[in-house]
């Protein structure tokens, strides 16, 4: 067990490695340091020594990849991509360009993602189960038909409307909930209803009938056969033997995603004004920032990776069977 | 009218792609059984519907494809001079609502102009009333007056390139990674788990966004490699769709790689290779063939996902040019609108609905295909 | 449906349970009770260091941080410059290059030197901050300790070059600081010397400027010339302080009316009132019209009026102004969009209110912005500039300047919120002429010159019908802006719409904001858009925008047009020292007119700004110089709270047919439930 985990996180090194080379090289295709030091320096009045001065105190006055100048070992380790990149595995994110430091904002900002982004996904879950084991347990009827109808709809609108109708209709016409915001503490909640709500809906439609076809799948095996043959209820056969037994695609798709969700969500965060770290990454994406759009991605890839071996772990947790070497 | 026709570089690849798909039809013909499955979709009334549905689309889809330059009247002596506008048959066809334009919103079959104006009376007098307006529009005009059903229309070409185009450029590389990976094992099999491991871990929307920008620069940066603005318009929203594709084809490409490492091992391939076959002869004649309905149904199904996504990338700042009629476009500056009072609304109901009718034929079709193609659902 | 129903629930009995206030209030509770102004931010400031901050939305909160030396009369126009922490207004005196005095009316040559003598009131004390003692007071060295801050490289504050050219010693200053980090020795910069400032005692300094420079008063009224403790500055210095983001950029310590309580640019900013502000007292007089509006009610009374300000953060306008209309902020601007809602053009031509706005007691303040908007032509410009074929390029430039009809602009996008533009100067500075119309573009009857009069332009300029008369090929125009997003595409559209007008196509070039300021600086453009806001009400501030030796090719000038005349530059040489009169009128006068024939500009707009507040904020008068403004204002949270209460009833009958509905589905479900349970192993078919 210890000895496959030590494995998996000897694996994650070179897949680490690939994505800072990736973001990296795309970021300074995108920006020389000069176009991120105009672009902190504002508008007026920028002269080129102050640009080489912002280039010095933020450590971008080097070669991207190969420093001719340096001596030895320095010859890579003084250029942007040694100090700039691989420090982050270090878990040192350093600082955004406006001088802020990363790690501390991913630390005040990570709260406001998981206020949003796990009742979202708990609710979600259950919910988008509930949907699937109602629609199996009412297979071949026309209730099931018009839910499934339901269900094609749902996933054929874009998520933008859902947005867009949720504050429209519950912010401004019903005076339900505020339209956008967000407050630390007990507070939070009435910020939370509207999102939490619009990213449940959002997800019904695709997520309901994916489940539905994973417990349509089960339903045809003997064991099912079986159990109703032993005189179990419908609901009974549902409930302690399918769901059990569609555990392990279920989990492959939910574990993964865990970690991720402190990274937040993009486009609820920044329509409904949460300061978590998914309108964090937008703004930075907007802003050119180079620093924490790093961060950010490498943050990502490190959650991804850790919810992969997570979901090896919940398998030997739900199927004895599962042994990890 | 004398016309120079304009080949983008997206025309081209939609011809290709519609050449693949009348081969594909062909080959359907010759092959009975494959014949008889693709009657199955057809059968049900919703993939009638669905599909016809989808071939007007298709249709809109190709006339905004055929581009022309219109010729300039000439002048006397000198050679014929085109326009630098660069048009499509869509446009000729559509004529009326292309060049009827008012100066800002109307509602849908209005009378008149939706925001009042200050007009001074003959008799000096200062009013505030709405103009008349100067044609009908069916769905009214936007905020500088231009027919949202154009433009909705306008929008179908946008959102079946990134549809369709997508998937065109991502095939190749999911089929033969995937099937590599699975067929060869070994070091190929790490080498593309590899791959793919590492661009699935970068948060999606970031990687997408990154790349879009990479491109915009290079687009902005040499302007003398387009000679029309709808050349560049065109390049970047090829650029999205490659750069859409090679996010997406992780998914397909591990699905493959199951299935091949399940087939090689199978009796018929390992007959195939007593006979000396060669391995390129083995995939192509063996493995290809029973990997056809999985590469068919996965298609499908990320069609009306990717017309999805185009409206969020608009969102995120990183999706088509902004000049490119779109959907996601025509969402996101429609968004402000509802904040007015009296509220408009066409132009959002409008892109919505237009994006909804080609989604929801997508998804029914692509049910209807699964049901067909699905050894286990199929009857 | 049924997550929907347990959400309600939570929502009434959350309600029920007991909030005082409305369910859906985005603000923190209590707040609203108190006198407390509710505003927003759409960006987190960057900078709120004052040698730094430059921008619009910094200088909102600076401002009421910050005391520099001199404020500009809340109420008087034009506006008009007072001490804020003088005893008096600063005295120059001139000196020639022999060091001798000069009388003040002395021709601007003649000066070598201005020095200004500046006095402290005595007794200013800071707001409490653990780095600075209780009885710490205002002194001169606080000044003088932010001025030697401007040259230091390691602030890098966006005035260093352009004061290094005015105040005597600061760009020594700067080098020399520079040397010695280079060499590792560390900088005390109260022990740096910088000669062009001296210290006269605890309350007085004097500073030197080279040659005369009246406008400089007005940059002791920004804050940059802000007073910085520089135990402050040791204070935030430190590393420990810097790994927990609380810098002197994020945490200002100042004398003003309120100090910074909560700095959360993720959600919200509170400045509270600062216990130990200095007397300082609302203005007895005003504009004529001020007592009839009101204005004059606190007249005397002590300032601040407000307990604290909360800015919460909003990036869109659509929630800003659906809250602003709950009653959660109290004012608000008016987007494009909104504008039908708000107002109503009455039958003389004026805007008011609507009913809508009206019935709600909301309140109209409209004022001429002191900034322009105009549209570029490249001077280096091949086609349209005027180095390579003047006459012809201008010709063309006129035509286009007659053919964008910005009246229509204005109607549409800023529902005639704008003044269409006649020249560089935009009302409200010295210079700029009521009634005066820019002919090349005008009639004398003061009505835009027919489309005709373009298409003749641009066929003597070589362009019959918009192509080219010796080879028939279109004419193609590019456009170069930053404005990518969607919500420009409409602007960009008009555009193009009005250069068809002239069968020119436009190529609309958008880029991102690093690219075109690289095109602007390599002179690659051809037609831009740009504005600019006055920095001070002064013609210079505007006019110099199109000084040759400040072009933005080659010199990284302001000049974004890259315009050069040897007889424009001749006459701002002379403008720009004199004193406001008729003889500097008459010099702006014929500048004005070069350019308006020159034509480097489209001039499109100057906007107007319409700002709406609810009936309960007091005492709001635009004022677009000054940035201290929310120690005028004024709030009655009683009035605020029972609107608030009105507006916000949640609506109760979506909860009832909510209910219906899941009845009506609950029904068939359960009737279907009881037979499946039933059900045999064997599914029947």
């Amino acid at each position: 067990m210890i000895a496959y985990l030590i494995r998996r996180l000897l694996y994650a090194v070179p897949i680490l490695l690939g994505v800072n080379l990736i973001t990296f090289a795309l970021f300074f295709m995108v920006n020389t340091p000069d176009d991120m030091a105009r672009i902190q320096l504002g508008a007026k009045h920028v002269t080129a020594e102050a640009i080489a001065r912002w280039k010095v105190q933020h450590g971008y006055d080097k070669p991207l990849f190969y420093n001719a100048q340096a001596e030895g070992g320095e010859r890579l380790t003084q250029t942007l991509f040694t100090q700039k990149s691989l420090s982050l595995f270090a878990l040192e994110f350093g600082q955004a360009d406006d001088g802020r430091s990363i790690a501390r904002e991913i630390q005040t900002r990570m709260w406001p993602s998981l206020a949003v982004a796990m009742p979202t996904f708990f609710i979600g879950l259950a919910v988008y189960l509930a949907t699937a084991l109602m629609l199996v347990f009412f297979r071949r009827s026309r209730l099931e038909l018009a839910g499934v109808v339901m269900l094609v709809v749902l996933m054929s609108i874009s998520g933008l409307f859902y947005v867009i109708g949720g504050q429209f209709v519950l912010g401004k016409l019903w005076h339900w909930a505020p339209i956008s915001g967000y407050a630390p503490g007990l507070e939070a909640w009435k910020f939370l209803v509207l999102p939490v709500l619009v990213g449940v809906v959002s997800g019904i439609g695709e997520s309901g009938r994916f489940y539905r076809a994973l417990f349509l799948e089960e339903i045809h095996q003997d064991y099912v056969r079986t159990a109703r043959a032993k005189g179990l209820s419908e609901a009974r056969v549902l409930f302690n033997h399918i769901l059990p037994n569609a555990a392990i695609p279920i989990l492959t798709g939910v574990v993964v995603v865990l970690p991720r969700l402190f990274l937040g969500s993009l486009v609820i965060e920044s329509f409904f004004g949460v300061p978590g770290l998914g309108s964090y990454t937008i703004d930075a994406i907007q802003a050119q920032d180079f620093g924490i759009v790093r961060a950010m991605v490498f943050l990502g890839s490190l959650l991804y990776i850790v919810g992969l071996v997570l979901t090896d772990l919940s398998y030997t947790l739900v199927d004895p069977r599962v042994r990890l070497q | 009218m004398s016309v120079q026709p304009v080949l983008l570089a997206s025309d081209v690849l939609l011809a290709i792609l519609l050449m693949a798909l009348v081969a594909y039809l062909v080959h359907v013909r010759q092959q009975p059984p494959l014949q008889a499955t693709w009657r199955r979709v057809t059968r049900t009334a919703l993939g009638r519907v669905a599909g016809t549905v989808l071939a007007l689309y298709l249709t809109v889809g190709v006339l905004d494809s055929l581009h022309y330059r219109p010729a300039l009247p000439a002048q006397g002596g000198q050679a014929v001079q085109y326009s630098n506008e660069v048009l499509s048959v869509l446009d000729a066809v559509l004529t009326p609502l292309r060049t009827g334009v008012e100066k800002t919103y109307s509602a849908p079959m209005a009378t008149h102009l939706y925001a009042k104006e200050t007009v001074t009376l003959a008799s000096g007098e200062v009013v505030r009333v709405a103009p008349p307006l100067k044609h009908w529009h069916l769905l009214g005009t936007d905020k500088v007056g231009q027919d949202v059903l154009y433009l909705s229309l306008k929008s179908i070409r946008t959102g079946l390139l990134i549809g369709t185009l997508t998937t065109l450029i991502m095939l190749p590389f999911a089929v033969t990674l995937g099937l590599a990976a699975g067929y060869f094992g070994g070091r190929v099999d790490d080498a593309i788990q590899y791959l793919y491991t590492t661009l699935n871990s970068i948060p999606g929307v970031l990687l997408i966004a990154a790349a879009v920008l990479v491109v915009q620069v290079q687009i902005e940066m040499h302007p003398d490699w387009f000679d029309s603005a709808a050349a560049r318009a065109d390049v970047r929203l090829l650029a999205l769709c490659a750069i859409l594709g090679m996010t997406s084809w992780t998914g397909l490409a591990r699905l493959l790689r199951a299935e091949a490492l399940k087939l090689r091992e199978l009796e018929f391939v390992h007959a195939a290779r007593a006979f000396g076959v060669g391995h390129a002869g083995i995939v192509r004649r063996h493995i290809l063939p029973n990997v056809g309905h999985l590469i068919v149904i996965s298609v499908v199904l990320d069609f009306s996902g990717l017309v999805l996504a185009e409206a969020v990338l608009s969102y995120v700042g990183a999706g088509v040019d902004p000049a490119t009629a779109s959907w996601g476009n025509m969402i996101n500056g429609a968004r402000l609108e509802l904040a007015r009072e009296p509220i408009v609304w066409w132009q959002l109901a409008a892109a919505f609905g237009f994006m909804f009718v080609l989604v929801l034929a997508a998804n029914l079709f692509a049910d209807a295909v699964k049901d067909a193609f699905d050894p286990r659902t199929a009857r | 449906m049924r997550f929907l129903f347990i959400v309600l629930a939570l929502l009434l009995t959350g309600c029920l349970v007991g909030c005082q206030e409305p369910i859906n209030s985005p603000h923190l509770a209590g707040l609203a009770a108190d006198k407390v102004l509710f505003s927003a931010f759409s960006e987190r400031p960057k900078h709120l260091d004052p040698a730094r901050a430059y921008s619009e939305n910094e200088m909102a909160y600076l401002g009421q941080i910050y005391e520099p030396p001199l404020q500009y009369n809340y109420l008087k126009r034009p506006f008009t410059l007072e001490p804020l922490t003088l005893s008096a207004m600063p005295e120059v005196a001139f000196y020639d290059a022999q060091g001798r005095v000069l009388p003040a009316d002395a021709p601007a040559v003649r000066v070598t030197t201005s020095v200004y003598t500046v006095r402290l009131k005595a007794g200013i004390r800071y707001q409490p901050h653990p780095a600075l003692a209780p009885d710490r007071v205002l002194t001169a060295d606080d000044y003088i300790y932010q001025i030697k801050r401007l040259a230091d490289p390691r602030v890098s504050s966006p005035i260093a070059s352009l004061m290094g050219e005015y105040i005597i010693g600061l760009n020594d200053l700067g080098v020399a600081i520079e040397q010695k980090l280079k060499r590792g020795v560390a900088v005390d910069l109260v022990q740096e010397p910088l000669s062009g400032v001296e210290r006269v005692d605890a309350l007085t300094w004097r500073i030197r400027i080279k040659g005369k420079y009246p406008q400089f008063l007005y940059w002791l009224a920004m804050p940059f010339f802000a007073p910085m403790p520089e135990e402050a500055d040791r204070y935030y210095g430190t590393a420990l302080m810097r790994a927990a983001n609380l810098t002197l950029d994020s945490q200002p310590v100042g004398t003003g009316a309120f100090y910074m309580a909560e700095n959360d640019p993720n959600r919200v900013m509170i400045l509270r009132r600062n216990p130990n502000y200095h007397a300082d007292y609302y203005p007895t007089t005003g504009e004529p019209n001020d007592a009839a509006a009101g204005l004059l009610r606190d007249a005397g009374r002590r300032l601040p009026l407000l307990d604290a300000a909360v800015y919460s953060l909003e990036k869109e306008d659509i929630p800003y102004w659906n809250k602003f209309l709950q009653g959660y902020y109290d004012t608000s601007g008016i987007a494009s969009d909104t504008f039908d809602q708000a107002i109503r053009i009455g039958p003389d031509g004026r805007p008011d209110l609507s009913p809508e706005m009206r019935a709600r007691d909301i309140q109209l303040a409209t004022t001429n912005r002191t900034s322009i908007w105009y549209l570029g032509f490249n001077w280096l410009d091949p086609v349209l500039g005027g180095v390579h074929d003047p006459e012809r390029a201008r010709k063309l430039r006129q035509a286009v300047s007659i053919a964008l009809d910005w009246d229509e602009f204005i109607s549409i996008f800023l529902n005639g919120r704008g003044l269409p533009g006649h020249g560089p100067i935009p009302p409200g500075i010295f210079g700029f002429k009521e009634g005066a119309i820019n002919a090349v573009v005008y009639q004398p009857d003061g009505r835009r010159r027919a489309l005709a009069e373009a298409r003749r332009l641009l066929a003597e300029a070589g362009y019959p019908h918009g192509r080219d008369a010796r080879t028939g090929a279109p004419l193609t125009l590019y456009f170069d802006t930053m404005a990518s997003g969607p919500e420009s595409k409409a602007r960009l559209d008009w555009y193009r719409k009005q250069f068809a007008r002239l069968d020119i196509q436009l190529v609309v070039r958008s880029t991102d904001y690093n690219r075109f300021q690289d095109k602007m600086r390599k002179g690659n453009a051809q037609i831009f858009e740009w504005g600019w806001n006055a920095d001070y009400p002064d013609p210079e501030n505007f006019l110099f925008l199109l000084y040759g030796p400040n072009r933005k090719q080659g010199k990284n000038g302001e000049n974004a047009a890259n315009y050069s005349n040897p007889e424009f530059d001749r006459l701002f040489t002379e403008m720009k020292s004199m004193d406001n009169g008729p003889a500097r009128q008459a010099v702006i006068d014929r500048m004005v007119q070069i350019v308006r024939v020159d034509a480097p500009w489209v001039f499109a707009y100057t906007p107007k700004a319409f700002g709406l507040r609810h009936g309960w904020l007091a005492n709001a008068k635009p004022n677009p110089m000054a940035h201290n403004t929310l120690k005028y204002l004024r709030v009655d949270p009683v009035v605020r709270q029972a609107y608030q209460r009105h507006w916000n009833r949640p609506l109760l009958w979506p909860v009832g047919v909510g209910v219906l509905l899941l009845i009506a589905m609950v029904y068939p479900a359960w009737r279907l439930w009881r037979r499946r349970l039933r059900m045999t192993a064997v599914e029947g078919r």
